[in-house]
């Protein structure tokens, strides 16, 4: 027997695995253009957090249509890839079907689940490709959708639909073969949903056969490996990022804005209460707030990666749905491509951040920010937790410390509360009026 | 007959007694035409249970919350640190506010600035004097049999998912509670959060609370309870705009309790 299709195989992996390393590298290093941050506090609630939210998917849960055909695409995904492991040590011994022989009666039960999961996989996507296309979902047609966004979720749904595709061609002519007394094939139990396909190849002769089940074969692991250099390229990463970013989750209170302390040591000193280490120079403040992705934590950017575009923040929005600019889906987009941008810039000997261009401005306005009511609405929705308040929240300081550029109102608002310690304008020593009238009323 | 009584901490301090709560009104509380009426509820409240409390008065300051959420981190801590100031000054335990917007800062943002307190919301406080049977509630009144909806405010319920005492609350009141289509976790913000109160809101097709106040309205309600003085302001905008203030009133809860109690 020939070796060549073995050489062929481990060529494959090996050139699909430099490909995935410098893609990792590369999202590795996009996300730590952020700030650097430590969260690693609780590890038990971080933990927590993974198993329920992303292994567990129990914010998926608020919308149930969705998230029992997203369940069955997960489970899916999960047990699918268990098969993987034969097909590549199939592919580098030149086996086929290894573990047949040693699984006995149980590999036959192992191969319809996986049937099983493969035709509910390929229903799910059909429904939501009908979703998307057809029934028009408000949160899929969005502005900051169009293009690329749309056909890198159509793209997936269909190569996933073509690779079910794959396992079942290659089920129903392997068992034919099987059934016909090729040595190379071994007949295993019944196969109950790929013996629907078997009438379509009965007329093909055995050559044809073998063609048809090989090209599958390879079809279906060659389109693994190119999936997973896709999902680089793609909002799909969630499938993998999920998992860290539901770790790095917010576990604090979610009305709790982060302290800038570097501010702090200031407004003790003005305000002549004692400073610790008077004497040491000022901190280093590179930026107050954040104007271009480097300004963000790390965790924001990888929340950016994380993001599958689904829209949940975006179709909650009280902002949005009155029509606003604001969206934070495309929040959160605009943080990955303008990431995408200063990596791609830098490995190319390009000025990278230094581009004359930045995340406010160029990708997200003032108007997109002012709108936002900090009600939290995005961050609760979101299925993997990603806070897009908080990027929200840092341009907003970036605004009004560095360039004293908020809205006039808000201006007012500020002076009012410098001038008389509330956001109105009113007297002071007239703050505790409200209790006159009371104090004459006789208590009943 | 004695008249109520207001004290502030200065003139508790000048007699050597400390009050168990800190009333912290806040700004609304203190100027706003409509929102005083809440805080004269309250005090009306603490006076006849018997709760032994004070306010600041005049020491008291903005919290720096529109400015923090603004973008305005100086003004924010200004404000914030003269305020821990005062308080700690009065060596200050316990605080309870009707204001989600001071409770949330008061509670989660002053410890970073070294005010540490107890901060409670006067929905959970009210909660805590009706399960003691400190509230006596006559249980009828002018609300009895009512359909009530309650609005979640974001500072209140996602912020620091408060989500039920409100609810236990107004069900003391013995009133039918009808929730509206976004609740809880998934309620929809009036539109003042995030220092919206103090601008006018970007282009678009529609202001937040005409859509909430139509949600609110679609429940049939005779009335919108709200724990919140800038979504009280909201509410009662929208049900304006609606021309619909005859029908349906908003309240805050300390407003129905005090009602009901005849207060």
């Amino acid at each position: 027997m020939s070796i060549l299709p073995q050489l062929a195989f481990v060529l494959i992996l090996g050139v699909a695995g430099f490909i995935l390393a410098k893609r990792i590298q590369f999202l590795r290093r996009n996300i730590l253009l952020g700030k650097a941050e430590t969260r690693n506090d609780q590890p038990e609630n971080r933990w927590k957090a993974m198993l329920l939210v992303a292994l567990g998917q129990q914010k998926m849960f608020k919308r149930l249509v969705p998230a029992f055909l997203h369940g069955l695409i997960y489970v899916g995904f999960l047990v699918i890839n268990l098969e993987i492991l034969e097909f590549v040590l199939d592919g580098i011994l030149g086996t086929h079907r290894l573990f047949a022989p040693v699984l006995g009666g149980l590999y036959t039960v192992a191969i319809n689940v996986f049937e099983f999961l493969a035709v509910a996989v390929l229903v799910s996507c059909v429904a939501f490709l009908v979703r998307r296309n057809v029934m028009k979902v408000e949160r899929f047609t969005k502005p900051e959708l169009k293009g690329w966004a749309a056909l890198d979720a159509n793209l997936i749904l269909v190569i996933e639909i073509i690779l079910m595709f794959a396992i079942l061609t290659m089920n129903a002519t392997d068992q034919i073969l099987a059934s016909r007394g090729d040595a190379h094939y071994l007949v295993l139990g019944p196969l109950f949903f790929s013996s629907f396909l078997q009438p379509l190849f009965e007329g093909f002769s055995t050559g044809a056969l073998v063609a048809i089940e090989r090209f599958a074969w390879w079809f279906h692991i060659a389109g693994i490996l190119a999936f997973a250099v896709y999902v680089t390229y793609s909002k799909h990463l969630h499938i993998f990022l999920a998992f860290p970013n539901t770790w790095y989750s917010n576990l604090k209170p979610k009305g709790e804005m982060v302290n800038m302390p570097e501010v702090t040591q200031e407004v003790n000193m003005m305000l002549g209460i004692p400073v610790e280490n008077p004497s040491a120079p000022p901190a280093e403040i590179g930026r107050f707030g954040a104007k271009d992705i480097n300004d963000l934590s790390w965790v924001n950017v990888l929340n950016a990666y994380s993001c599958t575009e689904c829209g949940r923040c975006t179709s909650e929005c009280p902002a949005n749905i009155t029509g606003k600019k604001l969206s934070p889906r495309k929040i959160m987009m605009d943080v990955r491509d303008r990431a995408e941008e200063v990596g791609k810039s830098l490995d190319t000997g390009g000025p990278g951040l230094a581009d004359g261009k930045s995340l406010l401005g160029d990708y997200i306005s003032k108007e997109e920010i002012n709108a936002c009511t900090s009600c939290n609405a995005c961050v609760e929705a979101c299925p993997i937790n990603i806070d897009p308040l908080s990027i929200i929240l840092q341009m907003r300081r970036y605004v009004a410390m560095e360039e004293s550029g908020t809205p006039a109102q808000w201006n007012a608002m500020f002076q009012n509360m410098e001038t008389s310690f509330s956001p109105w304008k009113f007297s002071p020593s007239d703050r505790f009026n409200w209790a006159d009238k009371l104090k004459e009323e006789e208590i009943k | 007959m004695s008249t109520y009584q207001v004290p502030t901490m200065a003139e508790m301090a000048a007699n050597s007694q400390t009050p168990e709560v800190l009333f912290w009104v806040g700004c609304a509380g203190s100027f706003d035409d409509r929102y005083k009426a809440v805080t004269q509820a309250f005090v009306k409240i603490l006076t006849k249970v018997g709760v032994s409390f004070a306010v600041l008065g005049p020491e008291e300051a903005c919290t720096g919350d529109p400015a923090r959420r603004a973008g305005n981190e100086f003004l924010f801590q200004m404000q914030a640190v003269a305020n821990i100031q005062v308080m700690n000054g009065y060596e200050v335990k316990k605080v309870v506010t009707a204001c989600p917007h001071c409770f949330n800062t008061i509670k989660n943002e002053y410890p970073a600035l070294g005010g540490n307190y107890e901060v409670i919301h006067h929905s959970e406080f009210l909660q805590q004097l009706i399960n003691e049977g400190k509230v006596a509630l006559q249980g009828g009144g002018e609300f009895k049999g009512k359909k009530i909806t309650f609005h979640d405010s974001c500072y209140l319920g996602r912020a620091n998912e408060v989500y039920e005492a409100p609810r236990e609350v107004i069900k003391a009141l013995d009133v039918e509670l009808v929730e509206m289509k976004r609740c809880r976790t998934k309620g929809l913000c009036c539109g003042a959060g995030g220092a919206q109160m103090f601008k006018e809101p970007e282009a678009g097709k529609k202001d937040i609370n005409i859509e909430r106040t139509e949600e609110a309205l679609a429940t049939g309600a005779q009335a919108i309870a709200v724990g919140c003085p800038f979504c009280l302001t909201m509410m009662t905008d929208g049900i304006k705009n609606k021309n619909k203030e005859a029908e349906v009133q908003v309240y805050d809860l300390a407003e129905m309790i005090a009602k009901d109690m005849g207060i």
